[in-house]
């Protein structure tokens, strides 16, 4: 039943990179299929990120560990349509021109912070393993807290793309922050209360 | 190796000027004082009004009228600028009024009302009028002119479009003497331009863009009502929009109801929005670049995914002998 649905997260975090894929390889990618890409794969990777950070929550709302079992594959999967949307730039913006991207890196805001968030996301993926766990021990989730920078760093990343309209940013921004809400100390607490564990419930 | 030579005694299609394209491109040419735009016919003269997909000559009355009468190819490209597809010209567009993404001007532009249309003509000149788009295009005849397209993003394409010279029009209207700039006003109708319904657009509706007046009565600034062989898609600014082929792509702007002529430089939607990132001119400059990304080089769709296709940015992209002039002595690098 778990590996079931350990296998059905897989296959649904693989779906939109065989749709845009598929899109470009049908010819309905539009006239320029690396931005298209580019953008898409992006995008998926921070509605991913939010996906992650949302496992913990429900978790403790629901009390099911499934949530739990995914987190890191989802995680991993996060890092991996990041880095997809690092080549398409690499490969279709900068058509592979290093010293372009030597000066972007250099001068260009937006690029720094998704370079830098993308860096973030790479130190926790590489330490997602049992044998990083066991190395680090305490020092390993003070690291993945990382994760909630990296995340303020991804929404400045879209924040400075935006140039006409931030109605969109606006939403992954809304739904961040509630995220985030939920994390502090007294909000988490209640959350963990809506359904009590059962043998707290027992006991009590 | 074989080399095939063709036998000089056989000519080919393209060897033909028909006497119309002939007339009306030595015309065009004395028009234009000689800026230097008689490339070569291209091949396929005879068919300069066929394109793929397009239903030609399609169109309102007022367009079909002067369509046995166009003046086809008046002003070419270069011979490396391959006319972009009419689905790619016509399904990637920037017209926020529509939505921000490439996708949504096909999308959402088919509700929009464009006959009737009416364009204001007021501000510095003898006179003004409220003129419908066969008075604005008046007895000049439609020219098709080539033109690549320069996007302030870093792409460009090459587009067949149908119009009049602006200078035409602006000579009718008598600019006074203290007309000393030309500003443009698009369409504000919420109802029909879900962009326009945003409550999160950094623009400030109606777009507006300007030029100075030498500018716009510059012999390739166009007074746009077609392209590819019909008339505009509403998505490419239907029914009458302004082409500037040697400045970025926000500059020619979209489905015009206001031209004034006024004695100040006027404000314009983007550099208003953020005046280091786009200036008041914003000709094509590979030495300028935007803020936050380079002008130096530029992605001609469509593009595949082997094939970026990126091409080096000309100065004034590409129309520098044309118009350079109208900018001697000024530094580029401050005014953009």
């Amino acid at each position: 039943m778990l590996l079931a649905w350990r296998l059905a997260v897989f296959a649904a975090a693989l779906c939109p990179f065989a749709w845009y894929a598929w899109q470009v390889y049908s010819g309905n990618g539009g006239p320029e299929p690396g931005q298209y890409l580019l953008l898409n794969f992006g995008v998926t990777a921070l509605i991913l990120l939010l996906v992650t950070l949302s496992l913990t929550p429900l978790m403790k709302l629901t009390r099911w560990k499934g949530f739990a079992l995914v987190r890191r594959q989802l995680g991993l999967w996060t890092f991996s349509y990041a880095v997809l949307h690092l080549l398409c730039y690499l490969l279709f913006i900068l058509g592979l021109d290093f010293s372009a991207l030597g000066d972007d890196l250099v001068r260009r805001p937006y690029i720094i912070v998704g370079f830098a968030a993308l860096l973030m996301l790479l130190a926790l993926a590489v330490t997602s393993n049992r044998y990083a766990m066991k190395r680090l021990g305490k020092r390993w989730k003070a690291l993945h807290r990382m994760v909630y920078a990296a995340l303020a760093l991804v929404l400045l990343h879209f924040f400075w793309v935006v140039r006409a309209d931030m109605g969109e940013w606006l939403n992954y921004a809304l739904v961040a922050a509630f995220l985030m809400a939920l994390r502090i100390p007294v909000v988490s607490r209640r959350l963990s209360r809506v359904r009590p564990r059962r043998g707290v419930a027992r006991r009590g | 190796m074989l080399i095939r030579l063709r036998d000089r005694r056989t000519l080919g299609e393209n060897d033909v000027t028909p006497e119309a394209i002939y007339h009306a491109r030595r015309r065009f040419m004395a028009g234009a004082a000689g800026l230097g735009m008689a490339a070569a016919l291209p091949r396929g003269a005879l068919a300069a009004s066929n394109y793929d997909e397009v239903e030609e000559g399609s169109g309102p009355p007022w367009f079909t009228r002067r369509f046995d009468n166009v003046a086809w190819q008046a002003v070419t490209a270069g011979a490396d600028d391959t006319i972009t597809p009419y689905g790619d010209a016509t399904h990637y567009n920037n017209f926020y009024e529509f939505g921000t993404d490439k996708r949504d001007p096909a999308e959402n532009a088919g509700q929009l009302t464009t006959e009737p249309w009416t364009v204001e003509v007021d501000g510095e000149v003898g006179r003004p009028g409220t003129f419908d788009v066969d008075q604005l295009l008046g007895e000049h005849r439609l020219e098709e002119r080539i033109y690549r397209l320069r996007c302030v993003e870093a792409w460009s394409m090459v587009i067949p479009w149908l119009g009049v010279p602006l200078a035409d029009l602006l000579k009718r209207v008598e600019p006074t003497s203290k007309a000393k700039f030309v500003r443009f006003q698009t369409l504000e109708r919420p109802s029909e331009m879900p962009g326009q319904r945003s409550r999160f657009a950094y623009i400030d509706w109606p777009y507006q863009e300007g030029l100075r007046l030498d500018e716009a009565m510059h012999p390739l600034t166009l007074l746009t009502v077609g392209m590819y062989g019909r008339s505009l898609p509403n998505q490419n600014g239907a029914p009458v929009r302004l082409v500037v082929p040697w400045k970025y792509g926000f500059k020619s702007i979209k489905s015009v109801v206001r031209i004034s002529l006024v004695e100040d430089q006027p404000a314009t939607a983007w550099s208003s929005i953020n005046p280091r990132e786009y200036g008041f001119y914003s000709n094509v400059n590979p030495d300028v670049d935007h803020p936050r990304w380079s002008q130096a080089r530029e992605r001609r769709l469509p593009n595949s995914l082997f094939s970026p296709n990126m091409i080096d940015t000309q100065m004034f992209n590409g129309y520098e002998d044309q118009v350079a002039s109208l900018y001697s002595g000024m530094d580029l690098q401050k005014y953009y």
